[in-house]
């Protein structure tokens, strides 16, 4: 005869492992299948695009991408001046938005007084919050007509007669178009910009920071040589994160961007981008070519930001790699 | 990334519509379609829950929406502004009638000129809406207004971004106007506008923008027009006057019209009466000749039945503007093949 007593101990302790076990495989499996449904949700998206927008693609071509016509009547479409305006206006957001951002994180962590600090963060982070349609509408009643009135005159007049570069400021300066949508998307962008540069320039370890100031270092060299090089990942993630939110932006584009389906090479004109585009013509769309074309458009924002996200990823991977992490 | 959010948003929100719907009473009816009636629809269909206490739910999803809706059977009534061929019913099996009227207005925003101040006819609008024209000044426009001194302002056109009813009426009346019009710009929801021109979304879009704009001429529907307190441009209609819109004007121009045919959609742009308002539009129901529940179609019939004989104040105090008597007359008999 055996120690039953140690036996059923030992068992008893082996149950317990096991339901720890089966709990823990539990728990694995749930978080796994929650993970999967992005991934199910992303490959249905995209498929679902394909399908929807393949008459587009088939009547087209891929010279649905160059080609400079969004015409219903003629039941003719490409997408060149939905992806000229998205790819311009959002560049010049970002222009415009990541040196003034990166001067508001600078301040916030480097030079301001403490007592500043936390209401100057709680109001860039409320500045995130503000829906985007009021930012459109403030754009279109506010903003726009100042602009006309105050900015886009001296402007023609100061660039107006330099060669190429006046061309950028030609036309009758009405207030909204592109360079509008521009300058609101860039308000919008730049709290999301400032407030990830400066969480992520707080994570320099402070004796770094002390040791370049023992050097002698001023406080824009101890930017430049310690925080920027240090940040440099997140940095980068920062600005993308803009850039994402500024290709994608809809309401507060579709008010301001003036809505015409095609290039004019001026900032002052009217111009359209792939979601103000959606967000127009989606409502009433003409069953046929014209649902699958906008349906296309739809597949290409979603490439075009894919392509930001793996560009993204790539200079991050490469930054790592330069400091060989 | 977002706009596929908002169309994930929007097919959740269609689903649970949907399921509104069916888990409605019975004598609850539910329509979608055209956004232009939209407010008038839901102002009938608030007094009319008082009076009987039946509901009636109506979504502006736009006047397409709303024809594909009605033949998918999803909705017991679909709306829509751009009427539905007398073919396309009869293969279908639709009943279509009108409901209320109103009007595209041409408005316009030129430091110095007031409302009614400068005139247009057909063919000059549709050139300043082609981009033929692009001075104030033109020769074109200081003819029709003999001693005004117009300014050499740059004219900017301000039109719908999104598909449109509005669009629809006021192109389909440009290119009678015109052909060039008709080839250039075209005539529909969507239109191909010119380079000097700027789109703003919905009417209150459009009416902001020739707020705002000084030198820009667009057209919005006589309702927006007149709570903002637009300027309009007298355009002249077929009998040769000028003619300022006003409610009158577009009663007028349906007055001439012959209503007696399939689908009672009679062309009401440019008419002849001497005070009609030459792009007068009326917006259409559409409901199913044999229905799946008689109940249902019953309640669209005694809906529609109770406002154009009841709504006709609230249609005037929206800006709309109701149907004559001999028609409403010629709608309760059509509706009678609702079943």
């Amino acid at each position: 005869m055996s120690e039953p007593s140690a036996t059923g101990e030992i068992d008893l302790h082996a149950k317990q492992v096991a339901k720890f076990r089966l709990q823990d495989k539990l728990f694995h499996f749930t978080t796994q299948l929650f993970a999967l449904v992005v991934l199910a949700a992303l490959v249905g998206i995209l498929v679902s695009l394909a399908i929807e927008a393949w008459p587009s693609l088939k009547a087209f071509g891929p010279q649905f991408l160059w080609t400079n016509v969004w015409s219903v009547p003629d039941d003719e479409y490409g997408a060149l001046a939905a992806i000229y305006g998205t790819v311009v206006t959002s560049v010049l957001a970002l222009l415009i938005a990541v040196p003034i951002s990166f001067g508001i994180a600078f301040f916030l962590t480097e030079s301001c007084p403490l007592w500043l600090r936390r209401p100057l963060g709680t109001a860039i982070e409320l500045l995130a919050g503000i829906p985007s349609i009021v930012y459109g509408i403030w754009g279109l009643f506010v903003f726009a007509p100042l602009f006309a009135e105050y900015f886009q005159p001296p402007l023609q007049n100061l660039l107006g007669d330099v060669p190429v570069i006046g061309g950028w400021f030609s036309g009758p300066p009405i207030g909204i178009g592109i360079l509008t949508a521009s300058l609101v998307l860039s308000m919008m962008v730049i709290p999301f910009i400032a407030s990830v540069m400066r969480d992520v320039f707080e994570t320099v370890p402070h004796v770094l920071k002390e040791s370049a100031y023992g050097l002698g270092c001023t406080t824009w060299e101890v930017m430049r040589n310690i925080v920027l090089p240090y940040t440099r990942v997140g940095v980068i993630g920062g600005i993308m994160l803009g850039l994402g939110r500024a290709l994608g932006e809809t309401m507060a584009v579709t008010f301001v961007i003036g809505n015409a389906n095609r290039i004019i090479p001026s900032l002052f004109a009217p111009g359209t981008s792939i979601a103000s585009t959606l967000a127009n013509e989606f409502g009433e769309a003409d069953p046929g070519l014209h649902i699958a074309s906008l349906f296309a458009l739809g597949l290409v924002l979603f490439v075009i930001t894919f392509i930001v996200l793996a560009i993204s990823r790539w200079l991050i991977s490469r930054s790592m790699g330069s400091e060989g992490l | 990334m977002r706009t596929i959010n908002k169309l994930a948003q929007g097919a959740l929100a269609a689903t649970l519509g949907l399921a509104f719907s069916i888990s409605a009473l019975a004598a609850d009816i539910t329509g979608a379609g055209a956004t232009f009636p939209y407010a008038v629809y839901t102002k009938w269909a608030e007094a009319y829950q008082q009076t009987t206490g039946n509901k009636v739910n109506y979504q502006g999803i736009g006047s397409s929406g709303g024809v594909k809706q009605i033949k998918a059977k999803t909705v017991d009534f679909g709306g829509t502004d751009a009427p539905v061929s007398e073919a396309d019913l009869s293969a279908a099996g639709l009943v279509q009638v009108p409901t209320v009227m109103g009007a595209v207005t041409i408005v316009y925003n030129l430091p110095g000129f007031k409302s009614g101040d400068i005139k247009l006819d057909g063919l000059t609008a549709a050139n300043i809406f082609s981009g033929k024209i692009t001075k104030w000044n033109d020769p074109a426009i200081a003819r029709l207004n003999p001693g005004k001194s117009l300014p050499g302002t740059a004219i900017t056109i301000s039109h719908r971004s999104d598909g449109s009813g509005t669009t629809y009426a006021f192109t389909n009346y440009l290119a009678k106007q015109s052909m060039p019009f008709k080839s250039d710009v075209g005539a529909g929801n969507n239109v191909n506008w010119p380079v000097n021109a700027v789109g703003g979304k919905g009417n209150p879009g459009v009416a902001a923008n020739v707020m705002k704009i000084a030198g820009s001429i667009g057209y919005v529907d006589i309702a927006d027009a007149m709570k903002n307190n637009m300027s309009f441009v007298a355009l002249k209609n077929k009998a040769g006057n000028y003619i300022v819109p006003n409610q009158q004007a577009v009663a007028d121009a349906a007055s001439g019209a012959n209503f007696k045919v399939k689908g009672m959609a009679p062309d009401l742009l440019d008419q002849v009466h001497k005070n009609a308002w030459p792009i007068t539009t009326a917006t259409y129901i559409l409901a199913y000749e044999k229905g799946g529940d008689a109940s249902r179609q019953k309640g669209v019939v005694d809906f529609f039945t109770w406002s154009l004989n009841n709504g006709q104040k609230m249609s005037e105090e929206l800006g709309f503007v109701p149907l004559p008597p001999n028609v409403v007359k010629m709608v309760e008999a059509e509706m009678k093949n609702i079943k």
